[in-house]
């Protein structure tokens, strides 16, 4: 069975000035989308509470909420969570209240209404911890980014690093546009979704990469757009193929998965169709808009002309 | 040309042998149960006789009893019969016992003495409280400089050294003199007997001061010692709770985590983490007699209280109390010079030595007792009313005869055993929290939101796994079906290595895992697309296989390493649920390796590396 036909010759690069106006209209959306409306950000940043309780029966919310509006909770967002049975309160971080103590009354509450009421969970999220969790997480996104340049940069070469990292910003920047567009809740689950979309891009672009050099040494009278164009046509049928499983797997977690992890899986949806584009049209047209050229990644023997492989 | 050599095969066999003997405990499942310890002695046959004794009175049904690394374990059928059991236990054998519940492991004692476990399963999964707490370090460096101003206050008028005025100034403990000449006496000694402290001179108009500041060293020391005493003061608490497997460990430089898996009633977690503990110095009164007789009667002679010890005897003492548990400084145990047995060592502060040398001073010889309270708070369920109630737990934890009079720093000695001297130290020092706590971060999951969780993890891994097999089949063929293999191998290896790690499984953590599967078979098709490649340019298919596991090598070790350091800035930098992440994604990736690259090609190896003139092979189409 095969998707995609053998010695597909596409144009990729020749069309690439398109590819760059979709780039940055995606990218501008998003950064626009990111300035005005922001993430959507959930409890473990912003700092607060939920606490989540099921009922053996539907509840109606303005009941919910007049009981805990009465004993002076009236921040609370009152929601269903799921079904109609579950009902989920959230609250807002307030300066100078301890809410620690806090869930236990909204749990009293939530009880009074019937007995047989279960909790689900109960996270609190003092202001500090979240903030610090913005932090750490900045932090992973620019090791990453730095690690990667060094290591591309050492196995390759230094203009395909710098097309690599910038294809990396690109998904995390659209990822992040998506969300916000589309006011995602951005969690800590989400986070994680978006560091995993780093390591599944990183992984397609050193896939198009190491068949770039490949046909480098293969095609010697070959123009470097010529060369790309074949070697992302002989990686179109695995790009392809990967990307499906993985979207699959990603597809039944976010329909399966529960809602812990919908965050994650959305993160990934975008990001792997995110990740699979950037590839090609960010990661490798910008190293051959950078002048990306044979000699860069194939050293010539001085005496008879035939290349050498320097893969390491 | 495509045969493995034997060793190979061999490390083929041991990984695939390794990782179902270490996979296999996940599959025997666990049984809820009770863990019994006492608080004092060891467990005896007798203990576990007397609980089963129990048990089988109320109609109890159990399905074994041992006795486990010093405590009874009783495991049930199902959950209902564990908490009537608990709750059973917990009235019966009273304050003596220590009653936790539990989830014990089926695996079978081969596979336990192999060492194999099985997952540690998150909170997320299993259910229970996480509290996050941050120790209030201004008010811990704020008693210090109070208890420093009581000590040099008291330390100068012992000393006979005139001075105006002790007080707490900013970070500085500030003396003041009427004149030069008294402060320079003044100052010699206080440098002596406090070295910890750097003093220096002030003057303002006739009056002179010196100002103490403390060292960076002493200021770190007591952070450490703040942080360190609450730890050990929450441990002491969660032991109370009943639960097994607690973690209860330090966070940075000033935060405690608290982890209790299966606890539900947070309300009552609170309570007691946050209960407020003290002690007190006694005086003993009367003769064991008289105390059996107060018991009894409920009579009290005047200025006498009836108290209980550790083991339940009646003790009384005097209404008078010598010195609370704020006063002590440190305690720490140790062995006597003289009589070379165990002893505990106490420090008091200034206005406590005081005190302490006051009364003993005309009580040589009396015995003095050491009393326990403990101030709860429970809700508890009356009338289907919550109610708050208020309980005060008070216990004589020792007794002691005073031989001398006792000043800021004395011992207790007479104490059966380095471990009971060990015992008494840290319920001396961490009666109290040394400085107050406050949760930052609470993550409570409820038992069926847990299991849930774990439905849905598992679901999710299910069809993925089978929606990815089917796929690599309809796409592959026969290399497909390799590929399958060595997905399902790659799974137990995680899964392997995960139990022997006892790495904490959270639902991210799944969704790690099943994001691997998904990705792992990543070097598989770039090995087939390779295989079918080679074939279309007219290799014989030995050639091609041998070509296409040759040439992908290297792109699938390059763009897995790249993944690798991906995951593990997750995990230098990610905190709790995302570091299970990491964790997952970090195996998958190694073990994905392994797995892609060698099961498959030992697998097509075995298939068609004989067949010397091999024509074609299932790859499905070229």
């Amino acid at each position: 069975m095969r998707f995609i036909p053998n010695n597909t010759h596409f144009d990729f690069f020749g069309k690439r000035y398109i590819a760059y106006g979709v780039t940055i209209f995606f990218v501008l959306a998003s950064i626009i989308s990111l300035a005005t409306k922001g993430l959507n950000f959930g409890l473990d940043f912003t700092g607060g509470m939920v606490v989540e309780v099921v009922y053996p029966q539907a509840v109606e919310l303005e009941k919910v909420r007049t009981v805990l509006a009465e004993k002076g909770m009236e921040g609370a967002v009152v929601q269903h969570f799921g079904s109609a049975n579950n009902v989920l309160v959230r609250l807002p971080p307030k300066d100078g209240v301890k809410q620690a103590e806090f869930s236990a009354q909204v749990l009293e509450v939530l009880n009074s209404l019937d007995a047989k009421a279960e909790m689900r969970r109960v996270e609190f999220v003092g202001p500090a911890v979240g903030k610090e969790l913005v932090e750490n997480g900045a932090m992973a996104l620019v090791f990453v980014l730095v690690g990667i340049m060094i290591y591309v940069g050492l196995r390759f070469e230094f203009k395909l690093a710098f097309g690599a990292v910038q294809a990396l910003l690109h998904d995390v920047i659209v990822v992040l546009g998506f969300m916000s567009f589309f006011e995602f809740e951005f969690d800590l689950a989400a986070l994680a979704g978006v560091l995993a979309v780093m390591g599944y891009s990183i992984n397609d672009t050193i896939v198009v990469f190491d068949r770039i050099r490949e046909n480098f040494l293969k095609m010697r009278k070959a123009t470097p757009i010529e060369v790309m164009n074949s070697a992302i046509n002989d990686t179109l049928s695995r790009t392809t193929m990967t990307s499906l499983t993985t979207f699959i797997t990603v597809m039944v977690l976010f329909y399966f998965g529960g809602a812990a992890v919908h965050g994650f899986s959305y993160a990934l949806i975008i990001g792997i169709l995110s990740g699979t584009y950037s590839s090609i049209f960010v990661a490798a047209a910008l190293s051959l808009a950078m002048g990306l050229k044979r000699s860069d990644l194939v050293r010539e023997r001085v005496k008879d002309g035939s290349p050498v492989d320097d893969r390491p | 040309m495509n045969r493995y050599p034997l060793w190979k095969n061999l490390i083929v066999v041991f990984m695939l042998v390794f990782g179902v003997i270490y996979a296999l405990p996940n599959l025997y499942g666990e049984d809820p149960a009770l863990q019994i310890s006492a608080r004092a002695t060891a467990i005896t046959l007798a203990d576990q006789q007397r609980v089963t004794g129990l048990l089988q009175q109320h109609g109890i049904p159990i399905k074994q009893a041992t006795i486990v690394n010093d405590q009874v374990l009783v495991r049930f059928a199902n959950t209902e019969d564990q908490l009537k059991a608990a709750d059973l236990m917990r009235k019966e054998l009273g304050r003596a016992f220590i009653v936790a519940l539990n989830l014990a492991s089926n695996t079978p004692a081969w596979l336990s003495a192999l060492g194999a476990k099985p997952m540690y399963l998150g909170l997320d999964l299993r259910g229970g409280v996480h509290f996050l707490m941050e120790v209030d370090m201004d008010s811990a460096l704020k008693q210090m400089r109070e208890r420093m101003v009581e000590d040099v206050r008291g330390f100068l008028r012992n000393e006979k050294l005139r001075y105006q005025l002790v007080a707490a100034e900013g970070n500085d403990v500030v003396v003041r003199f009427a004149d030069g000449a008294e402060r320079e006496a003044a100052k010699a000694v206080l440098t002596r007997q406090y070295p910890d402290m750097e003093w220096s001179e002030r003057e303002e108009g006739k009056l002179a001061f010196v100002v103490g500041r403390f060292s960076e060293k002493a200021l770190l020391a007591e952070r450490k010692a703040a942080l360190e005493q609450n730890i050990t003061t929450l441990r002491n608490r969660v032991n109370e709770l009943g639960v097994s497997e607690p973690i209860i460990q330090q966070q940075g430089d000033e935060r405690i985590v608290v982890q209790l898996p299966g606890v539900q009633d947070t309300v009552r977690a609170k309570e007691i983490l946050g209960a407020t503990a003290t002690l007190e110095f006694r005086l003993v009164d009367g003769t064991p007699t008289e105390w059996e007789e107060a018991a009894k009667t409920g009579q009290t002679p005047a200025g006498a209280l009836l108290f209980q010890q550790r083991g339940g005897q009646p003790v009384l003492l005097k209404r008078q109390v010598i010195i609370t548990g704020n006063q002590i400084v440190d305690a720490s145990s140790g062995i006597e010079q003289q009589s070379g047995s165990s002893a505990v060592f106490v420090n008091l502060d200034g206005k406590g030595a005081k005190r302490m040398s006051d009364i003993t001073s005309q009580n040589i010889g009396k015995p003095m007792a050491v009393v326990f309270i403990e101030n709860k708070v429970e809700t508890v369920e009356e009338n289907g009313q919550m109610v708050k109630k208020k309980s005060v737990v008070q216990e004589v934890i020792n007794i002691a005869t005073i031989r001398d009079q006792l000043a800021n720093r004395f011992q207790i000695t007479g104490l059966d055993s380095s471990k009971e001297a060990r015992d008494l130290a840290l319920l001396l020092r961490a009666g109290a929290l040394r400085a107050p706590i406050e949760i930052v971060e609470e993550r409570t999951v409820g038992p069926s939101l847990g299991a849930d969780n774990i439905q849905a993890g598992v679901t999710a891994a299910v069809i993925a796994f089978v929606a990815v097999a089917l796929f690599m089949i309809l796409y592959y063929s026969l290399f497909g079906v390799f590929a399958n293999v060595a997905l399902f191998v790659n799974l137990v290896l995680i899964v392997a290595v995960l139990s022997l790690l006892q790495a904490t499984l959270t639902l991210p953590g799944i969704a790690g895992i099943v994001l691997t599967l998904g990705m792992a078979v990543d070097a598989n098709v770039l090995i087939n697309e390779r295989i079918r490649e080679e074939l279309r340019n007219g290799n014989t298919p030995q050639a091609a296989i041998h070509a296409g596991y040759e040439r992908a090598f290297a792109t699938i070790l390059d763009a897995n390493l790249t993944t690798l350091l991906a995951a593990l800035a997750l995990f230098a930098f990610g905190s709790g649920p995302i570091k299970g992440f990491a964790v997952t994604l970090s195996i998958g990736i190694l073990a994905s390796m392994f797995t892609a690259i060698m099961v498959t090609r030992s697998l097509v190896n075995l298939t068609y590396g004989r067949q010397a003139r091999l024509k074609s092979i299932a790859i499905g189409g070229v």
